[in-house]
């Protein structure tokens, strides 16, 4: 859908016979003033000195449109005078540098139209660039909240319709309102020169233009807004439908699915052929109403002409035909200048909804982080003093500055606890009570409970994407409020149910956990997550390129890829929620095994519904409504007879 | 392509034939009025009657209001043609999906096809919309322009013989040039909005692994690439713009001199009326061919999506009905004689290989295997999804291929591993089996998947709605209501993909106890991870690398099969003692 930028059409603001009339009018939309400053504010920080010279080009090149009415007068006085003595000769000396000075000033004009095009192209694009990246840096800083309440299309549509929008607004829309104007305004100065009664009866006909088009957009923008409803609707029931075909297939629904896609189908043809209708008819409409005008104008000219009326004007010319003709030509300019102009209030109003969305990204409160406290690679010397180092040791240390100026260093173990800790998503829903987790260092602990028990939602608090409400949580001693973001999240591995790769070689996907590991060790980590056997049997091997979210593999080659890249990132504290869920249980044990040597004597953190996966845990808390109910191994578990026991058994079902 | 897409038109053909018309006789029409009123002008300048003045004035107008009303017509049939078209296409495309096979649809993907439902078919609906209206608008206003430029300026017309040309190549010229370049940068713009995706549906990953950094800059340098890329494109058709305003004023200075020339030295009857004239059709003429070369820029972008488009209705349809096809189905046995299969022709590897294999009606057959292992792919030959590639598969005795394909899917229900609700009442969604079962019989196949418990629960009971994709229940709930659904057809032969893996191992049981006490006479087939759910099974397929590894029952494979062995101690090591 992105075909925007063949939209742009010939000349903007349009100076022919030819009304598009394409689109809908707003029906008592406004403009954004406010917006269009910003917008234009920021147009002219983005580009200081091309702007303003754009600007002035634009105002030439209209000017210089604006011009034939007076010579052709003066030319057509000439002819007047010579027409009787038919000497050529004698008129082209009055006439020929006349028509040269036009020429000239045309030449002139058409360099400042070559300007303003090309810096236009420069602009627009530049400016949509520089917009896209601050969209998509102030995205990332974003809270994973905002990801999580917004639907990943509305955000996408960001950088597609509103950017399209806004592609439409500078390099459009504003340049040709800023030329129509400036047209309108020079004309009706010409007119008024030439004549106040014939443009008393011009501007009646402009206003009579503006009341049609502005009725019959009305009912079009109506018939638009409906058209696009059920478009969606159309488009969800394609969607629905298409993503279910196999199982139309497997019931042999085909019939009845065509039955319905019918009824949808004919309504959305319906709405879409009134909007269009009126769309379409509103071109000619006011086309001819130019032709009547025109028509209107040259009589009213004949007439006064002919009753010999007194004319009142600026220049106190009288009347003669020299007034008229341009008078003429200068009626298809204005009608078609003021018929452009409305034409463009749609798409500034549209454009200014984009930009305004856009803004409204980048306006989002980014994600705050106070912590100072970082982690660096560490040297632990004999005596058991930590030294910061640069290279990667394998072992790590927070350095941690105090208020008095000093500086310590703790050695990274992987002890996380939570205590009592309180939390809610919104602020009137708890999700967490009264949690208390104690993992040691070295321990894996699980998580088991019904879906929306608050298991991920544990580890979401954890890692920081989302602060808790009440209560503490402890890393290796410090509270994780303390620690920078980006430094506890680095020494968190995370691998999710819903794994996503990234377009590029499996590779590259594997080396987003470090970016600085080598391909030995990125095919170690693969080989850990016993992800090389299938790795290495793709067409291409580790070169194979992933698209689509890795579209081309299974769910569990998927997750043994998740699994792999965050293998190659060697974090002390690993969290695995649903990591193995789509992956069998004989890989699941493979990949375990891989795990169990990776994660020893680091701390992780498991969640799973399928029990075989937990079982082998330090702990397994059971989790219930947001609060943990049941904790303790497997065996004691067991021996509880509680709702793990239940659980095991199969009386309880778990999703 | 096109031709196959302008079949489309059909029931619209008036309209779409009104609409040529009227925009003819407007065309027409238009290029009279500059002509009548270079005879008004002339005539004030005559200074003739009052009257006479009006006589020409009303005819102007006459003509204007008929232009409107040919105008104002094309503009309404074109609307109906054009939406009338793009309902057709919609029509024709998704007729022709609900044809397809699982072969078809695994080659366009859904995504794939959605886009071409919706943004592909709007582009079709532009681009004929265009070429009934536009594209016969602008040639014929060309034409007649050109044509009464030179009978009534005479000399004066002169200066398009060259203008014209000019235009014409400069315009192409751009066109060509701006075509490939936008081409291949709407190709990475569509990337790097999918990058963008990527980013936004991966932000626990990238900020999990503190990557933020790292994309704004990966970002950054892509964005900048298509900046430079779209800004190089659209210099180049930023040429239009002066091209034409140089033509125009080329024109208006030849005009104005020759014109006057012409007037004072009396020649050939010409007069300022005449003149005026002269610059309206040159505006005409310019114009008429901008219009035909964006025309022709939007018609080549649409090509793609006509292409996309024509894709879908070329398709042929994998998998049809046999003729004399047989109308019923024997009974549940299946056999499988020599089977294999692949996915596609090119494949170098069989899905599936050596399978002979023998079902006896009414019985259960378990199937386990690891991920890839072509378990379902085993299943999916039974209601004929695809075509063996070797051998033959028989139900009832009588080769799949020779059954009506509505008879045979109608037998063998299948309860897909990626299944799917739709939008409707939970009846609605259960009579997809059988459109005429009773609300008992729905009810009764809800207590046997073990779902009537919870549809009761739920305030709207049966009638509850299902959000699009089934958000509304949980993936326990959704599998037992496919299971529901898939019971309701009665069939001889039921099929369960990893149906119930999401359902907890007691319901699991009670849903395999009801299969064996209702229906007996049923063949179920049933592909688990969960060894207990196929434990109690008559037999047992072990699945591995496309073919059978092992069959037997339980007792059997704990004796025979490592990998059985291995696997159920896995899933049961610790439980068995408090058992």
């Amino acid at each position: 859908m992105n075909k925007g930028p063949m939209k742009g059409g010939p000349t903007p603001g349009g100076k022919g016979p030819m009304p598009g009339g394409k689109g809908p009018m707003p029906g008592g939309r406004k403009i954004d003033f406010g917006m269009l400053k910003r917008v234009l504010k920021m147009l002219f920080e983005f580009y200081p000195v091309l702007v303003p010279v754009a600007i002035v080009c634009i105002l030439i090149s209209a000017a210089a449109s604006a011009l034939p009415p007076i010579f052709m007068q003066k030319v057509i006085a000439a002819i007047e005078t010579w027409q009787k003595s038919g000497d050529w000769v004698g008129a082209s000396k009055e006439i020929v540098p006349k028509v040269l000075t036009l020429g000239g000033m045309y030449c002139f004009s058409i360099v400042a139209v070559v300007l303003h095009t090309q810096l236009m192209a420069i602009i627009t694009q530049g400016f949509l660039s520089k917009m896209r990246c601050r969209m998509f840096d102030g995205m990332q800083n974003l809270p994973i909240k905002y990801f999580d309440t917004n639907k990943h299309g509305d955000i996408m549509s960001h950088y597609t319709n509103d950017i399209d929008t806004l592609r439409q607004l500078i390099s459009q829309s504003i340049p040709s309102v800023l030329q129509s104007c400036a047209i309108i305004a020079c004309v009706m100065g010409i007119m008024l020169y030439f004549s106040v009664w014939m443009t008393l009866v011009l501007l009646l006909g402009v206003v009579a233009m503006i009341l049609v088009s502005g009725r019959i957009g009305g009912g079009s923008a109506k018939y638009f807004i409906r058209q696009q409803k059920a478009m969606g609707r159309t488009e969800g029931y394609v969607q629905e439908m298409m993503n279910g075909q196999k199982v139309v297939k497997v019931f042999c629904h085909e019939e009845q699915s065509k039955a319905d896609f019918d009824k949808i189908n004919d309504a959305l043809y319906e709405d879409s052929f009134r909007a269009h209708a009126y769309a379409n008819m509103l071109g000619p409409i006011i086309a001819n109403i130019g032709n009547v005008l025109y028509a209107l104008v040259a009589l009213v000219g004949g007439v006064f002409l002919l009753t010999g009326a007194k004319n009142l004007s600026i220049s106190g010319m009288a009347f003669s035909i020299s007034i008229v003709i341009p008078f003429l030509n200068m009626t298809k300019q204005f009608t078609g200048n003021v018929n452009g102009l409305s034409q463009q209030i749609n798409s500034i109003v549209m454009g200014l909804a984009g930009a305004g969305r856009i803004l409204g990204l980048m306006d989002e409160q980014p994600e705050t982080d106070d912590g100072y406290v970082t982690l660096v690679n560490a040297k632990v010397a004999e005596d058991g003093t930590i030294t910061e180092t640069t290279e990667r040791t394998g072992t790590w240390a927070w350095k941690h500055p105090h208020s008095d100026g000093t500086l310590t260093y703790t050695l990274l173990s992987g002890d996380v606890r939570l205590n009592q800790v309180d939390f809610g998503y919104v602020e009137d829903k708890q999700v967490l009570y009264d949690v208390s987790v104690y993992a040691e260092p070295g321990q894996k602990v699980a998580f088991v409970g019904a879906t929306g028990a608050g298991k991920t939602t544990i580890t979401n608090l954890i890692n920081r994407f989302y602060d808790i409400a009440d209560g503490k949580i402890r890393y290796d001693g410090i509270n994780i409020n303390k620690i920078k973001k980006d430094d506890l999240r680095r020494s968190l591995g995370i691998v999710l149910q819903e794994t996503n790769l990234f377009t590029g070689t499996v590779m590259e996907n594997i080396r987003y956990g470090r970016l600085d590991a080598t391909n030995e060790e990125c095919i170690e980590a693969a080989k850990l997550a016993g992800a090389d056997d299938f790795i290495t049997r793709l067409p291409g091997g580790y070169d194979t390129e992933l698209t689509g979210n890795g579209a081309n593999l299974s769910q569990g080659q998927r997750q043994l890829i998740a699994i792999a890249r965050a293998a190659v990132a060697d974090p002390p504290v690993m969290i695995l929620d649903e990591a193995t869920s789509s992956i069998d249980t004989r890989t699941e044990a493979i990949v375990q095994r891989g795990m169990d040597k990776l994660m020893e004597g680091r701390t992780v953190f498991v969640i799973a519904h399928r029990l075989s996966t937990v079982m082998n845990s330090d702990v397994i808390m059971v989790l219930d409504k947001g609060r943990i109910i049941e904790r303790g191994s497997h065996e004691e578990l067991i021996a509880m007879k509680g709702t793990y026991y239940q659980l095991y058994t199969g009386a309880f079902e778990l999703e | 392509m096109l031709k196959r897409l302008l079949k489309c038109v059909r029931e619209f053909k008036t309209p779409t034939i009104l609409t040529l018309v009227f925009i003819v006789g407007e065309v027409i029409i238009e290029t009279f009025i500059p002509y009548t009123t270079a005879n008004l002008v002339n005539q004030i300048k005559a200074g003739v009657e009052l009257s006479q003045l009006f006589k020409t004035g009303l005819l102007i107008f006459g003509m204007a209001c008929l232009s409107l009303c040919c105008g104002g017509i094309s503009g309404f049939t074109s609307a109906k043609a054009g939406a009338g078209f793009a309902r057709n296409v919609r029509h024709d495309v998704f007729y022709k999906v609900q044809s397809y096979s699982f072969e078809n649809i695994d080659k366009f993907s859904s995504s794939s096809l959605v886009t071409r439902m919706t943004t592909d078919i709007g582009n079709v609906q532009m681009a004929f919309m265009m070429l009934i209206r536009i594209a016969v608008r602008s040639p014929l206003m060309l034409v007649f322009s050109i044509i009464m430029a030179f009978r009534m300026g005479g000399l004066m017309a002169m200066s398009f013989v060259v203008i014209i040309p000019v235009l014409a190549c400069g315009l192409f010229l751009i066109s060509r040039k701006a075509m490939p370049a936008f081409r291949s940068v709407f190709r990475k713009y569509d990337r790097l909005n999918e990058t963008i995706e990527e980013n936004i549906r991966g932000m626990r990953v990238v900020k999990g692994f503190s990557r933020e950094e790292y994309e704004k800059e990966k970002f950054g340098t892509a964005a900048e690439d298509i900046c430079t890329d779209f800004t190089r494109a659209e210099r180049i058709v930023a040429l239009n713009s002066p091209l034409m305003q140089l033509c125009l004023y080329s024109n208006m200075v030849f005009v104005l001199l020759m014109g006057s020339k012409l007037i004072i030295t009396g020649q050939s009857g010409i007069d300022v009326g005449q003149l005026s004239a002269m610059l309206t059709y040159g505006m005409q003429i310019l114009m008429s061919l901008m219009t035909l070369s964006m025309i022709y820029v939007m018609l080549t972008i649409s090509s793609e999506s006509i292409k996309r488009v024509g894709e879908v209705l070329d398709e042929v349809p994998a998998l049809t009905s046999p003729e004399n096809a047989i109308t019923e189905v024997k009974d549940g046995s299946i056999q499988f004689t020599d089977v294999n299969f692949k996915y596609s022709e090119k494949a170098k590897k069989f899905a599936l290989w050596d399978i002979d294999l023998t079902i006896p009606s009414g019985a259960t057959v378990g199937i386990i295997g690891g991920t890839g292992s072509s378990k379902s792919t085993l299943v999916q030959l039974i209601p004929r999804l695809y075509d063996v590639t070797e051998g033959s598969v028989k139900v009832g005795g009588v080769d799949v291929r020779e059954y009506d394909l509505d008879t045979l899917r109608g037998a063998v229900a299948m309860v897909l591993q990626k299944n799917q609700l739709f939008s409707g009442t939970i009846k609605e969604n259960l009579r997809w089996g059988n459109p005429d079962a009773t609300d008992e019989e729905l009810v009764e196949a809800c207590k046997l998947a073990q779902a009537d418990e919870f549809v009761t629960s739920f305030p709207d009971g049966y009638d509850t709605m299902i959000e699009q994709g089934g958000t509304n229940v949980s993936g326990g709930q959704k599998q037992r209501l496919c299971i529901a659904r898939a019971l309701v057809k009665k069939p001889k032969i039921l099929i369960l993909d990893d149906s119930t893996s999401a359902v907890d191992t007691r319901t699991d049981a009670l849903i395999r106890a009801g299969f064996k006490t209702y229906i007996p006479e049923t063949t179920k087939i049933i592909i688990a991870q969960r060894i207990a759910s196929v434990m109690e099974a008559d037999m047992i397929l072990v699945m591995e690398n496309g073919r059978i590894a092992q069959m037997g029952t339980h007792d059997e494979l704990m004796q025979s099969s490592e990998i059985y062995r291995e696997v159920y101690e896995q899933q049961t090591n610790g439980g068995e003692d408090d058992e």
